[in-house]
């Protein structure tokens, strides 16, 4: 298992290399100019300036392999420096941001805690809810309750969580006065009062998520489980005399587990990419709500950045995926 | 084994139907048999003949719904196993009535260990702690003829191959000391050399435990080398039961006689082509009101179209214990009987 994954991490360095490439130049195949957002009245021969300090007008390739430098070498000296007081990093050149003219990384550290609560609460929420629905829409088939799982999942699937969103806005903020429909960054938790001002500002936005997500996992969970419960070996479990539940969640939950923990898997990078419209949204400043900035202000670095970011997580999470797969089943041997 | 002992299993008029979309399958009609102390009752029928689904109703495993009892008796000593709640009927399955099903490939979990999977069964029903159980687990599947059974404990099923995860289901069977094996077709998946090792393994754990057991099969040959006593079986019902000696040497239903022409002989001349039984067995959307294999029989009368001939005793026994035919036709006059 050591081997696969030390060979696998291997195989993802060209895979990454040529993704960042492909970015690389997408990005810079994008219309719009860094400098939409300086007012007319700078004089053109300032903007050739500013142009000239960012190195907009640099070739291609150059710009390229200085955004590798930055990415691989300096960010992770000045990590080492941050964690160890060292000094390793001085005079060097960081990523940065066009719009902000703050290092890329800075903005990402500062925006990541809300990303990974808001989102991140939501697709744990969001998986704890739909595994036990699947397994018991599957174990009732066509039950009342199955179809009522049915029901809500289509609904969660095929409504867009902008629109989910806004409902709930529209109920529970504007009307009813429950919720605030506005993501509160500086709020920090220090007593009971403001952890549940916390809870209440999280609501919305980890519901609409949680549902979405939900939907998606228990249609999985449902289907795997189905496939499983047919098998021979549940014979064999309850022809041992074995109860329901153990021959439900011992033996064909486990099985059922195999396809979808890959799913579940592969979902989490999205917690970081995939929800950029709900951060939009409820004003959740977190990693989404900084792409779409960045992209708007055309600030090629962030974009590039956070892209790229995004690729390694989606690598990492398929690693981790194939790991989890080989260690639920035993068929499965990687070396 | 003595005559007119208690019976272990004794099943009466067992009625068993499929609800489907399209109406109602009548799969078991009036089923009833029964099994000695010690006794290896051979089943045998075509597919689709209602053999596995009999057994699977007396236990309780077939899917509910689309299945359904209508009627009938299981006496499992005194009781009446088809009257008995569900957790008393899961304290009977796996301890008193043991099951080996036809396909190993797919009847072991292939996520968890051999040892795991036998252990299972000696945990649930037997009250032994994880250590006790494993000793007796190792001795089971040395029981069953699995060498270096200890170290294969850890192993998974798919580790194995047919024949020996055949001998796991055996040794699963057998943990707790049933007093009655149902075996659905064990060999059947199994190729000829394999069979003939799982047959030997039986015969030789039966001299040795003493558990009655029923045997599915549509394999005469292998009937013939091991049953006591065979049924034969015909949409969804018994159309002839006898001693095994008995009824390879003088068949009565003219079904049981078509069987036993299609096996190919050995020796004598050699047939151009293989003997079939023409026809296809029935789908029952009722109760049957006519023999069910009439249309396929070179015997028929008029009556056969109108009446389900009953079992009825060829000798001074009663039906079940000596031979009985479910038929109209009188093998010995030609005539109705």
């Amino acid at each position: 298992m050591l081997t696969f994954t030390l060979r696998r991490l291997m195989f993802a360095i060209p895979t990454l290399l040529f993704i960042s490439l492909l970015i690389f130049l997408l990005v810079d195949l994008a219309p719009g100019s860094p400098m939409s957002q300086i007012p007319l009245t700078v004089p053109p021969e300032v903007r050739l300036k500013i142009m000239e300090a960012m190195g907009v007008n640099e070739p291609v390739m150059v710009r390229y392999l200085l955004w590798l430098k930055q990415f691989f070498v300096v960010e992770p000296l000045v990590l080492w420096d941050h964690w160890f007081s060292t000094e390793y990093s001085a005079g060097m050149q960081r990523i940065v941001s066009w719009q902000s003219r703050s290092p890329v990384m800075d903005i990402v550290v500062q925006r990541l805690p809300q990303t990974m609560t808001v989102i991140g609460t939501s697709y744990v929420l969001g998986v704890l809810i739909a595994l036990p629905i699947g397994i018991y829409s599957a174990y009732r088939q066509y039950s009342w309750f199955d179809q009522l799982g049915t029901f809500i999942a289509m609904i969660g699937f095929s409504v867009p969580t902008f629109f989910t969103g806004l409902v709930l806005i529209l109920v529970f903020a504007v009307n009813l006065h429950w919720f605030p429909s506005i993501y509160d960054t500086s709020l920090r938790v220090t007593d009971w009062a403001s952890f549940m001002q916390q809870v209440k500002q999280m609501a919305m936005p980890v519901m609409v998520l949680a549902l979405y997500n939900a939907a998606q996992i228990s249609r999985y969970m449902r289907s795997s489980m189905l496939e499983n419960l047919g098998q021979d070996y549940v014979r064999t479990a309850r022809a041992k005399g074995l109860t329901e539940r153990v021959v439900v969640l011992k033996h064909v939950v486990r099985n059922s587990m195999i396809p979808v923990v890959t799913v579940i898997a592969l979902g989490i990078p999205s917690i970081f990419g995939g929800a950029i419209i709900t951060e939009q949204v409820f004003r959740v400043n977190g990693l989404g709500a900084l792409l779409i900035g960045a992209i708007q202000g055309s600030d090629l670095p962030t974009v590039q950045t956070l892209t790229f970011i995004f690729a390694v997580l989606i690598v990492l999470f398929n690693l981790i995926a194939d790991i989890l797969y080989g260690l639920l089943d035993p068929r499965i041997r990687y070396d | 084994m003595p005559d007119g002992a208690k019976p272990v299993l004794d099943v009466r008029g067992l009625q068993t139907v499929f609800r489907t979309r399209g109406g109602d399958v009548h799969a078991v009609n009036s089923v009833s048999f029964h099994l000695e102390p010690g006794e290896l009752l051979g089943v045998v029928g075509e597919s689709g003949s209602g053999k596995s689904v009999t057994m699977m109703s007396l236990i309780g495993l077939l899917p509910m719904p689309p299945a359904e009892i209508r009627g009938g008796q299981v006496m499992l000593g005194d009781m009446d196993i088809l009257k008995v709640s569900p957790a008393q009927l899961r304290e009977i399955r796996g301890k008193r009535i043991g099951f080996v099903f036809q396909d190993p490939m797919t009847s072991l979990n292939p996520v968890y260990t051999v040892g795991n999977q036998v252990m299972e069964p000696l945990l649930r029903h037997m009250g032994l702690n994880k250590t006790q159980a494993r000793a007796r687990a190792i001795e089971l599947l040395e029981l069953v003829g699995i060498p270096d059974a200890e170290r294969r404990m850890k192993d998974y099923p798919h580790q194995f191959s047919g024949g020996m995860r055949q001998r796991v289901m055996i040794a699963i069977a057998l943990a707790c000391d049933p007093e009655v094996l149902i075996a659905d077709e064990p060999t059947t998946a199994l190729d000829v050399t394999i069979q003939a090792q799982i047959i030997e393994l039986v015969k030789d754990l039966r001299s040795k435990l003493g558990m009655a057991i029923v045997w599915i099969t549509h394999d005469l040959g292998v009937i013939a080398g091991i049953a006591d006593r065979v049924v034969v079986m015909y949409g969804g019902q018994i159309v002839e039961q006898a001693p095994v000696g008995e009824l390879f040497a003088n068949p009565q239903h003219p079904y049981t006689r078509a069987l036993l022409k299609t096996i190919p002989s050995v020796s004598g001349t050699r047939e151009k082509r293989l003997r079939v039984i023409e026809g296809q067995p029935p789908i029952l959307g009722a109760a049957p009101t006519a023999c069910p294999f009439m249309p396929r029989c070179t015997e028929a009368f008029a009556v056969c179209h109108v009446e389900n001939p009953q079992r009825r005793p060829l000798d001074d026994k009663r039906v079940g214990y000596g031979h009985d035919v479910a038929c109209h036709w009188d093998a010995k006059t030609g005539g109705i009987a």
